[in-house]
């Protein structure tokens, strides 16, 4: 090797050395982020916080099918007590009663700081007289028996006010002791994780130690064995999402691999070939995710999962480098007649491509900006590997097997389309993107999927599973919020308080059915101190309770319990969030509290009015503006999580179309014609056409990935576009065999590549496959027959 | 759907209430008929649909009068039974299977009976009944027998322990396949009684 050889080669390892180290100290994460804003205003700030650490996101249902119903409640009630005793979950719920008695005692402890109807108002005899003769009247109803005993030391009902605010929703039914399906078939515990929902390692413990619980409970429950564990929540789907990603990618990736060392194997016939044909993928794909780790701070999961588009374009430097290299024996006169007659084309061809991908880098999704940098950076790399390393590299009298025959077969393939007239050509083209625009324009309305869930990893029959197990338990969905904010808790409780007044009109006027409020736990202390300050001195209640039972049939002498009850909440000191603990109440309150750094946020969830039917956040805002609560949120999770995807689906299309727009200046830049570009660009755009047309046809709803997809058809295809643009230039027989020889395997190592992403179970990578695939095998065939030999 | 929550509080209260057990069990052991009693009960098990009007009064001691309410009570069967208060406040609670629904001012709640055993001598008493059904009354209730076919009387106490603590004995008399009257006596002295007759035609 001579000195500049060695250097250049020196350099290159030091490079591919300094980037490994890098993408060995990155610091990789698999959680939301990918799929959220990285700019997010507050609204959105909430969404991300509630969908990433949110108390909904560390639920985890449980359902337990098959066997008898006995046997079912066995081991619930045996998985539940072992999942108690765990650590990794904050609260364990399938139905029997195992703190009600705490509750209860909590409740009744504290009535009158908590619930809202005490008011002097209420104590004076006239207030008294009113509230009394209606808990006569609660004692005529059938369980008039049932609530006597309350009577005497709570003859206003309060107890029975506070459990009415609690349990506006439906509980789930209730068979052999424990939660159960409306139809019995499956047993239903609630648990929720100590971990955020953004903590897939931890997620993925907790889901192990339920398996493991479950395993040790069937065993230990006679008749049990038949009794299946079913699991799902944002956790179990993060995880199985994990999952089955790294699955995917891993897989695809070892298999397409395979399949394109395999083509090379064939093509090149010589081991050194291939490895040094490796040598600029791999380069690109290390300094890919370099670069990426040192952009972004952190490297996504999704990023990772795409390394295997890089190989799409990445290898084909190196396969146009060996074949239309060979027409000179000697390698080093080859490498540089090469640089003079093709180099300039690849790396118009790359520069293209770069244009595409910066299209993603300003964009708001920081999967895709990433995927962006991740990309430009990769085929910068592997460009500039093939260029001045590989040619370096070469060993002496290096040389691959003649792939001219495999040109002069595919010329022959397109002999008769090539012999066509060129208006001929340009009339099927026009028409062709004539179909395919009218069959998009009548599409149009469905063409976009607007939902963030279309790129979730989860499959719908998963999806609707977890609906059937959250109709079971009475917690359908919540979809719409309203959030109030404040800097310290009570603050906020009190913000929620006057909330809840609005919402409580709402639901009289059967605008909403009902809503919960963090104030039905714990009310704030500017309430509780009221309420406290509303209850009369004893001698005075004692007075005032003598005139407010006359004509009530009702012995004032026998409410003496009222009286020392009142006494003792009057020297009562006000309800802490400590006294929550041991409670049911606890994991019910803390669900409704979020907490950002410095602010406190109080959620009240909404209950439609009708089940099936969404609840219209409008009219809620409004009135929660008349109430001069304009500070409070409504917040529709999923209106307001899909409206952040058609953003980015908005926003990417322009990007792409600016992509685009850069691509168009730099080929007619560097072309200096505009004829020339046109034929270029003309089958590109064509393949795209046809691409989206078909998908249309085949009622795949275009997602952000379909529109990676087809930046990527226009990346890989514009260096077809590109050398049959140069071929028409050089006017060679055998340089046009090897031409369409390099770009046939070129062509096939792409298919390939993602061709295998279409046996995913991964909806983005699907999505990814089944563009480019026929996208690229498209851009080659048109770009081939509109070309002229 | 307030007193289904009383319900749910039950277990507290009613297990901690003092058992005031009021003195004077006077009754004198009638003499069951059995034979009488199975008749009456295939009399019963005969009638597939009711329909009666109910007057109910509790007596409390906590209260000087009695409370009163009143309304329909519907019967099908073989276990679905629905009493329809209409006075004081409107309210509806239906029994069918081990599913106990109440509905009242637009709420409904759901609760297994199983789950809360407590409420049973109030409404499995008078479904047994019905129903004709000798075996489910005595698989919770010990039960006796006196009077005729014409004119009889069941007397039925809780077998279960915790129930007894609240329910001493609810008695039901009847003539033929009609039930005329339910009173439910506590063992704090307090007692319901319901007194039945057909519904006028509608």
């Amino acid at each position: 090797m001579n000195p500049r050889r060695l250097a250049v080669a020196a350099l290159w390892l030091g490079c591919v050395g300094v980037a490994a180290m890098i993408v060995a100290r990155a610091h990789y994460v698999t959680d939301l982020s990918g799929f959220l804003p990285s700019r997010p205003t507050p609204t959105q700030q909430l969404l991300v916080d509630q969908l990433r650490d949110g108390p909904a996101s560390r639920l985890i249902l449980i359902a337990l099918e098959e066997g008898t119903a006995e046997a079912r409640a066995q081991v619930s009630a045996a998985l539940a007590s072992r999942l108690r005793r765990d650590r990794q979950f904050s609260s364990v719920d399938n139905g029997e009663p195992v703190t009600a008695q705490r509750d209860r005692e909590y409740l009744y402890q504290h009535r009158y700081l908590m619930s809202d109807r005490v008011t002097a108002e209420r104590f004076t005899p006239a207030g008294l007289h009113a509230a009394i003769e209606d808990t006569i009247d609660d004692l005529a109803s059938p369980a008039g028996l049932l609530l006597k005993s309350l009577l005497p030391n709570d003859p206003t009902g309060e107890m029975l006010h506070i459990l009415d605010q609690l349990q506006r929703t439906a509980a789930p039914n209730i068979r052999d002791g424990v939660w159960s399906s409306a139809d019995g078939v499956r047993a239903l515990l609630v648990v929720q994780t100590a971990a955020g929902g953004s903590d897939t390692d931890a997620q993925a413990r907790a889901i192990e130690s339920i398996r493991a619980a479950f395993a040790a409970a069937a065993a230990a429950t006679h008749g049990a064995q038949a009794v299946q564990l079913k699991m799902s929540g944002p956790g179990v789907f993060a995880v199985a999402a994990r999952a089955k990603i790294e699955h995917a990618a891993v897989r695809l990736s070892i298999a397409s691999s395979i399949l394109v060392v395999m083509l090379l194997l064939a093509v090149y016939r010589s081991p050194a070939a291939l490895a040094l044909g490796l040598a600029p993928v791999a380069s690109g794909a290390l300094i890919g995710i370099a670069a990426v780790a040192l952009g972004f701070g952190a490297v996504h999961g999704i990023t990772l999962g795409f390394g295997i588009t890089l190989i799409g374009e990445s290898v084909d430097y190196s396969v146009y480098f060996f074949v239309q290299s060979r027409r000179l024996p000697q390698s080093a006169a080859a490498g540089s007649n090469w640089q003079r007659a093709w180099w300039p084309t690849i790396r118009l061809g790359m520069l293209t491509s770069v244009c595409g991908f910066a299209s993603l880098l300003p964009s708001g999704f920081p999967g895709l900006a990433q995927l962006g940098l991740y990309s430009i950076s990769g085929l910068v790399a592997a460009a500039l590997v093939t260029r001045y390393v590989l040619p370096a590299l070469l060993p002496a009298g290096f040389t691959i097997h003649d792939v001219a025959p495999l040109g002069t077969r595919v010329a022959r393939l397109l002999r008769r389309p090539r012999q066509l007239h060129g208006w001929q050509l340009a009339a099927i083209g026009a028409v062709l993107a004539a179909l395919a625009l009218a069959l998009l324009h009548q599409h149009r309305e469905s063409l976009w999927n607007r939902e963030l869930a279309a790129l979730s990893p989860i499959s719908a029959a998963d999806q609707n599973y977890d609906a059937t197990l959250r109709g079971d338990l009475g917690a359908a969905d919540v979809r719409v919020l309203v959030i109030v904010s404040a800097p310290s808790l009570d603050a906020a409780l009190a913000l929620a308080e006057r909330a809840a007044q609005v919402l409580a009109s709402l639901a009289d006027s059967h605008v909403i059915g009902g809503f919960d409020s963090p104030s039905n736990y714990l009310p704030s202390k500017a309430a509780q101190a009221a309420r406290r300050s509303s209850l009369p001195v004893a001698a005075q209640l004692q007075e005032n309770l003598r005139q407010a039972t006359v004509g009530l049939g009702l012995n004032s002498e026998r409410l003496r319990p009222f009286l020392s009850d009142v006494e003792a909440a009057r020297g009562a000191p006000l309800i802490e969030v400590q006294d929550l603990q041991g409670t049911s109440l606890r994991a019910g309150f803390d669900a409704l509290i979020l907490r950002q750094p410095s602010r406190w946020n109080a959620l009240l969830p909404l209950h439609p009015a009708v089940a099936s039917q969404p609840i219209d956040a409008r009219p809620v805002a409004a009135a929660l503006q008349r109430a001069g609560l304009g500070e409070a949120r409504v917040l529709d999770l999923k209106l307001e999580s899909d409206d952040l995807y058609a953003a980015y689906t908005t926003e990417a299309i322009h990007l792409s179309l600016a992509g685009g727009l850069a691509i168009l200046v730099l080929l007619l830049i560097a072309l200096r014609s505009p004829l020339r570009v046109m034929r270029v660009l003309a089958p590109l755009l064509l393949a795209v056409l046809m691409v989206a047309a078909g998908l249309a046809l085949s009622r795949v709803q275009l997602t952000i990935l379909h529109l990676v997809g087809m930046l990527l058809i226009v990346a890989v295809g514009s260096n077809y576009a590109l050398f049959f643009d140069r071929q028409a230039d050089l006017h060679e027989a055998e340089s046009e065999s090897l031409t369409l020889a390099s770009l046939a395997i070129a062509n096939a190592s792409t298919v390939i590549g993602f061709g295998l992403l279409c046996f995913s179970q991964v909806p983005v990578l699907v999505a990814l496959g089944t563009t480019v695939a026929p996208g690229a095998f498209l851009a080659l065939l048109f770009a081939a027959v509109s070309s002229r030999a | 759907m307030r007193h289904v929550l009383g319900l749910l509080l039950l277990a507290a209260f009613s297990a901690a209430a003092p058992a005031a057990a009021v003195a004077g069990a006077t009754n004198i052991a009638p003499r069951t008929v059995a034979g009488d009693l199975d008749t009456v009960m295939s009399l019963l098990a005969q009638r597939r649909h009711g329909k009666v009007e109910f007057i109910e009064q509790k007596f409390l001691t906590i209260l000087d009068h009695p409370v009163e309410s009143s309304g329909e009570l519907l019967y099908d069967a073989p276990d679905h039974l629905e009493k329809r208060t209409l006075l004081p406040r409107a309210e509806t609670l239906v029994l069918a299977g081990s599913m106990l629904t109440t509905e009242r001012a637009g709420h409904t709640r759901v609760l297994d009976l199983h789950r809360y055993p407590q409420v049973q001598p109030f409404v499995e008493s008078i479904r047994a009944t019905l129903a004709g059904d000798r075996e489910a009354l005595e698989r919770t209730f010990h039960v006796e027998f006196s009077g005729t076919v014409r004119r009889w009387s069941l007397t039925l106490t809780p077998l279960d322990r915790q129930l007894q603590r609240s329910v001493r004995q609810v008695q039901i008399d009847g003539s033929q396949d009609q039930l005329l009257r339910v009173e439910i006596r506590q063992t704090d002295g307090d007692r319901s009684l319901m007194t039945l007759r057909p519904a006028a035609s509608p």
